[in-house]
């Protein structure tokens, strides 16, 4: 075994880098995905979509599909109706400027009268074998009345537009607003400079290498069903199925996400897909499985990002920032997803501070319809919107003003906490100049120049960029979340269940797609009671073992999942306690537990836990009148605060001017992300982050047509980061404990795909020397620019 | 995919008579592009004819003239021959540039000029070292067997046995892949035989591969990458996506070949 | 339905299926070897990498009818009982994966490098070999790092049995 490994059979303390638990399976080839369980006597589904991006449905006629061989039932919106399953729902209330509550329209998991974007789910074919219904869904015969689509984002708010829901006139779910217009318009009256910046953040497409895939069944003897689903959220999801959708009660659906390869987001919604299966295999009597293909992922997974933005920066004379100005309009596509409106208000606009001391702030959002795919959280989830735009803007304001943008940011940083942003986030701690100085050091920015001038010797553009984010994770306290429009709680449960024998079996709401849950809860878990880390258990994703749970996104799990376990622990060390002070005849007070052992303060009298497990369940040794036998313990955690990861990341890159190539010389990270359970993980986090930031940056891009058809239909039209696009990746970390949960985590999850795309912008336009570069930045768009460029210089 | 019947022939001849035994019956050879067709169901053969158990098929040979390869040699076998890295190295290089390692591990050179894809990268060795496609019925030189987009001068009922490539000419390959599909959006081989010189351009053309007459006479002149500084190449001709526009697409077929030529010179 | 018969994980395995099943679609239905994956239609993401005869292959752009008489390995088939194979352990001890999905391709792709390659690599070469192997989880940095492991631990292992 490799000295770098920790053996397994060991306590295992906070902050080492543990070998991962659940790696065995997934390098030995048994890891157990959704489309890897067979159900006996599966049918298949697939799923007849709109060919059209806006049409009226006049009729279906399944007559002859139906009459195909191995076609079990073909169902239609009408079947949906008459079971009385109802529409999909966006779970976050956001009232428009005026007090009107938003138009969500209606989300059919069939549809019915309409079809409103490529993709659009107009019938389900089950069949004995996917083939037979792939050919009958080919039988299907629609008759659509096609009609105008409004499918760009920019026109489709214009009068003459074509009208996609009969309640949201001009297109438009909400137009809301953020932060206090007087005081902003009064800091720009007096501003000494005003930068403005107009900006798309460009529509991505999440891909999870894991496609989405389910199966539905339902069991006639107790009239239940089992949902096995590719979800960060199984509970959620139940509860959406049930309460929402009317699938069935709470009690009679469970819901199980077994492994589940990526998310980043995408698989928090409850879509279209798995509702009609669950509720097919009632139809049908028999399981129903569906796996999505992924030129399917591309219609029909919720998109992210998507935003047009106009952004002004108010400073004074000394280059202080005073007023910053904000105007986005937000795609949400053709229906409102699970938490679509939540991504570009309160989890957008509330991070336009950044790290940055402004005191005045407005925003405004308008959220609007298209005829494309449903747009929702991706990894970040408005955060990377907002840290772009105010990452951008500082940086061109700096340059505007001639002050370097290091020392510009410098100049605005936040420096004493608690801080109060006008834009209702009260950051508990930070330490932004350290990240920064850190950076600094790690990326030689002092010698830049140098670099930079060798590289034009070798007729390469070679430009430095920046980009200080923020980030709010966690996403609580459950009643502030409540009073910003939020349908449901945001704690997060835990429940400790210690065995006889002194091993122990944790279940948690959080859930684990690829953060290495299994290992760091069982970590903590391991260094809390002192057992080996193999002693431990973490189980999720299971809504008939775990009794409730909020789920995985936020990059809450280590700071409110891993809270609710360490809350639960208080109470079984408590527990554990009392029983150990009747064993040991000490007074509860004089027990001191340390190091897997519970010892009278200052004797070496002395029990090990496993020994007052078993003790707990024998029950012989202590009064049952005061204490239960047994030991578990169940913990629901709803944190003070949001946490704020912070940090810098400097990229490095040069591009060939003759072929508008860019490649990334040297990428820095610095993270604040307060204490860190396990540092391998937590860089494994940041590289991933990274890797989608720069893909954002540089390669990726949905795109449709006019007609809203959409060009990026596949990996051959859409450009997925590869391993010889991004660089290996130099990570350092700087740490301030967050005050706000027991453990002093602030998460890491999104904070490379936040930090990112600014970073990669900023050393664009350096290089370039223009500040008008869009995302993605792709070999022709910037050839074309330095075309431009060298044009425009020549002409000087 | 729709269903089909499949068949592989040990022989030649039983291959040519399976192909000619039904309607619309497709060779399968290495499949990297066939199969991901089928499985979009955008084609319906009644028959696949495998030539994967023709051992001859798969013969590399390198004769005192001739560098010959067999129609079913994959890109690997080809990439890493050491017979085609002294005969034509830029052929070897080129080949183990196409797709990625799995797809090399199982394309052929018959599928890919078979196919003519204009983003592929075979047919632009073929025009440019003036190849020579050996079917089960003639011999076919490269300029007359790329007749168009996707389109060749092969029958229906014949079949690729082998290229014949001349040997002794000084060439390179370069090409500037599209990031999301990594088929060439400019790839540009460049062969010099006796002051001859050839250059073939993939990915750009909207007719599929093309020599790029302005270029040659330039270089016939001057072979150095200045020679090609004044010339550009008629963006009516060249094609326009997602990915770049036809002046880009120009401008790369220009950059590819200037990197060809160095590479040669050097 | 057309019969066919080859060696999996070395063992002989035969069956009757249609011509147009995939071979990823005979080893995850029919031999339930579900650690080989599909994470896309286009040819292009790698998760269905398994060896045929020893090369990488990509099992979604292959018909099973075409492995017939051939040997074919899977993740499932590489490790030595109990003990991990060198490139499997390496991608644990280098965190060369987070959701699991891709790495059942990415590992039998990095064999197929070392075969071609041999055990010491370096980064850009193995940067260009994962060209058709996509992860959307680790940012490619500490796979990168486990295939440069990997290989020189394989090297090693070799060069030991030499001795």
């Amino acid at each position: 075994m490799n000295a770098n490994s920790f053996d397994s059979s060991k306590v295992t303390p906070l902050g080492a880098p543990v070998r991962r638990k659940e790696d065995r399976r997934f390098i030995t080839g048994k890891g157990r995905y959704t489309d890897d369980l067979a159900r006996p006597g599966q049918t298949h589904a697939y799923f007849l979509r709109s060919p059209y991006a806006h049409a009226r449905i006049r009729g279906i006629d399944t007559a002859a599909a139906a009459a195909m061989p191995g076609v079990v039932a073909i169902l239609t919106g009408h079947d949906l109706a008459a079971d009385g399953i109802r529409g999909l729902i966006c779970g976050w209330m956001i009232h428009s400027k005026d007090g009107s509550p938003m138009k969500a329209g209606y989300h059919p998991a069939l549809a019915k009268d309409k079809v409103r974007y490529v993709g659009d789910h107009v019938a389900v074919v089950i069949g004995e074998t996917l083939n037979a219904a792939k050919d009958a869904a080919a039988a299907i015969a629609v008759d659509y009345e096609v009609l105008p689509a409004a499918a760009d984002l920019g026109s489709a708010q214009a009068a003459g537009a074509a009208h996609i829901h009969d309640d949201a006139p001009r297109n438009t779910a909400f137009e809301w607003e953020l932060g206090d217009k007087t005081a902003t318009e009064a800091a720009f009256a007096r501003a000494a400079h005003v930068t403005t910046i107009d900006l798309v953040n460009n529509r991505l497409a999440p891909n999870p290498m894991e496609p989405r895939a389910a199966i539905g069944e339902y069991d006639a003897g107790d009239e239940s069903y089992t949902l096995w689903t590719t979800s960060q959220n199984p509970h959620v999801a139940r509860l959406v199925l049930s309460a929402f959708v009317g699938l069935a009660p709470e009690n009679k659906l469970r819901v199980i996400a077994p492994d589940v390869g990526g998310g980043f987001g995408s698989k928090i919604f409850i879509y279209a897909e798995e509702t009609v299966c669950a509720w097919a295999s009632k139809r049908v009597g028999r399981p129903v499985k569906w796996t999505c293909d992924r030129s399917e992922a591309f219609l029909c997974d919720a998109h992210g990002r998507d935003h047009i933005t106009h952004g002004e920066l108010a400073l004074d004379g000394q280059g202080k920032i005073i007023g910053f100005r904000v105007k986005t309009t937000a795609n949400m596509g053709a229906y409102l997803s699970t938490f679509a409106s939540c991504v570009p208000t309160y989890l957008y606009a509330t991070l336009l501070s950044g790290q940055y001391d402004i005191p005045a702030i407005y925003c405004e959002v308008d959220a609007v319809y298209t005829n494309t795919a449903p747009v929702d959280a991706y990894r970040g989830a408005g955060r990377p919107e907002a840290t772009f735009l105010v990452e951008r803007i500082v940086e061109k304001a700096a340059r505007e003003i001639g002050q370097d943008s290091a020392e510009f940011r410098r100049r605005n940083f936040i420096t004493s906490f608690p801080h109060q942003t006008p834009v209702i986030l009260s950051y508990d701690i930070g330490g932004y100049a350290a990240s920064l100085d850190k950076a600094l050091e790690l990326s030689d920015y002092a010698n830049f120049p140098a670099r930079k001038a060798e590289a034009a010797r070798r007729g390469k553009l070679r430009g430095i960029g920046l980009s200080n984010y923020i980030e709010a994770c966690g996403i609580a306290p459950s009643a502030a979340v409540g009073s910003l429009g939020a349908g449901v709680g945001l704690w997060e449960s835990a429940e400790v269940r210690v065995n006889p024998t002194g091993n122990v079996e944790v279940l948690t709401g959080s859930h684990s797609h690829g953060q290495g849950h299994e290992t760091t809860f069982a970590q903590l878990v391991s260094a809390r009671l002192g057992i080996p880390i193999d002693h431990v258990t973490i189980v999720h994703g299971d809504t008939d073992k775990v009794q409730f749970g909020m789920g995985t996104y936020g990059s809450r799990s280590g700071a409110v999942g891993m809270s609710a376990i360490s809350k639960a622990l208080d109470k079984v060390e408590a527990k554990a306690k009392k029983i150990a002070a009747h064993i040991l005849e000490a007074s509860e007070g004089d027990i001191e537990f340390k190091d897997g052992h519970f010892t009278v303060s200052g004797t070496d009298r002395s029990l090990a836990f496993a020994a007052v497990a078993l003790n707990a369940y024998v029950a012989h040794k202590f009064p049952t009148s005061e204490i239960e036998p047994g030991l578990k313990e169940g913990a629901f955690y709803d944190p003070v605060n949001f946490t704020f990861p912070a940090g810098c990341h400097i990229c490095e890159l040069e591009v060939d001017p003759e072929t508008g190539t860019t490649e990334i010389i040297k990428w820095v990270a610095v993270d604040d992300f307060g204490a860190i359970i396990n540092p391998m993980i937590v860089e494994g986090q940041v590289h991933g982050g990274i890797a989608q930031g720069v893909g954002q940056a540089l390669l990726e891009g949905v795109r449709y047509d006019a007609e809203g058809q959409l060009l990026t239909g596949s990996y051959m039209d859409y450009t997925m980061p590869r391993a010889g696009d991004l660089p290996s990746f130099v990570v350092g970390m700087t740490e301030t404990r967050c005050p706000s949960n027991p453990l002093g985590i602030k998460g890491c999850g999104e904070a490379g795909a936040i930090a990112a795309p600014p970073a990669v912008i900023n050393a664009l336009t350096d290089a370039l020397g223009t500040e008008d570069i869009p995302m993605p930045a792709t070999p022709a768009t910037l050839w074309k620019i330095a075309q431009g460029q060298i044009a425009r210089r020549a002409a000087e | 995919m729709y269903a089909f019947d499949y068949q592989r022939p040990a022989g030649l001849d039983e291959a040519l008579a399976a192909l000619r035994a039904g309607e619309d019956v497709k060779v399968l050879a290495g499949g990297q592009t066939l199969l991901p067709t089928l499985k979009q169901r955008l084609a319906q053969p009644s028959a696949l004819v495998d030539l994967a158990a023709i051992p001859e098929l798969s013969r590399i040979e390198h004769g005192p003239y001739f560098l010959t390869i067999g129609a079913m040699a994959r890109h690997a076998e080809v990439a890493a021959s050491p017979m085609v890295a002294e005969a034509i190295p830029a052929l070897a290089e080129l080949a183990g540039l196409i797709g990625d390692p799995a797809v090399r591990n199982r394309g052929t050179i018959g599928g890919s000029i078979a196919n003519n894809d204009p983003t592929a990268d075979y047919p632009a060795a073929c025009l440019a070292l003036g190849a020579t496609v050996v079917t089960s019925t003639r011999r076919i030189a490269a300029e007359d067997f790329f007749t168009g987009l996707f389109e060749t001068a092969l029958a229906e009922d014949e079949v690729i046995l082998a290229v014949e490539f001349p040997v002794g000419a000084r060439a390179a390959y370069r090409k500037f892949r599209n990031p999301a599909s990594r088929y060439a959006m400019a790839g540009v081989f460049v062969a010099a035989r006796d002051g001859e010189v050839r250059v073939a351009v993939t990915g750009a053309g909207q007719g599929g591969v093309f020599r790029w007459n302005d270029a040659e006479a330039a270089l016939s002149a001057d072979f150095s990458p200045a020679a090609l500084d004044g010339l550009t190449l008629d963006p009516s001709d060249v094609m326009a996506d997602l990915h770049g526009s036809a002046e880009y697409r120009a401008q790369l077929v220009k950059v590819m070949a200037k990197r060809a030529v160095a590479a040669i010179a050097s | 339905m057309t019969q066919i018969a080859m060696t999996v994980n070395g063992r002989a395995v035969s069956a009757d299926v249609e011509p147009r099943t995939l071979l990823v679609q005979f080893l995850r239905e029919n031999l339930l070897l579900t650690g080989t994956h599909v994470g896309c239609d286009t040819s292009q993401c790698g998760a269905c990498v398994v060896h045929l005869d020893g090369a990488a292959v990509k099992s979604c752009t292959m018909l099973a009818v075409q492995a017939d008489g051939h040997a074919v390995t899977t993740i499932e088939g590489i490790a030595d009982g109990a003990t991990l194979h060198p490139m499997q352990e390496a991608f644990r001890e280098h965190h060369g994966l987070q959701c699991g999905f891709c790495t059942p391709g990415m590992i039998m792709t990095a064999l197929d490098l070392v075969a071609h390659h041999g055990a010491d690599l370096d980064e850009p070469t193995i940067r260009a070999h994962l060209d058709g192997n996509l992860c959307r989880c680790t940012g490619y940095h500490n796979i990168v790092k486990a295939v440069e492991a990997g290989a020189k631990s394989m090297g090693s292992a070799l060069k030991h049995a030499a001795e």
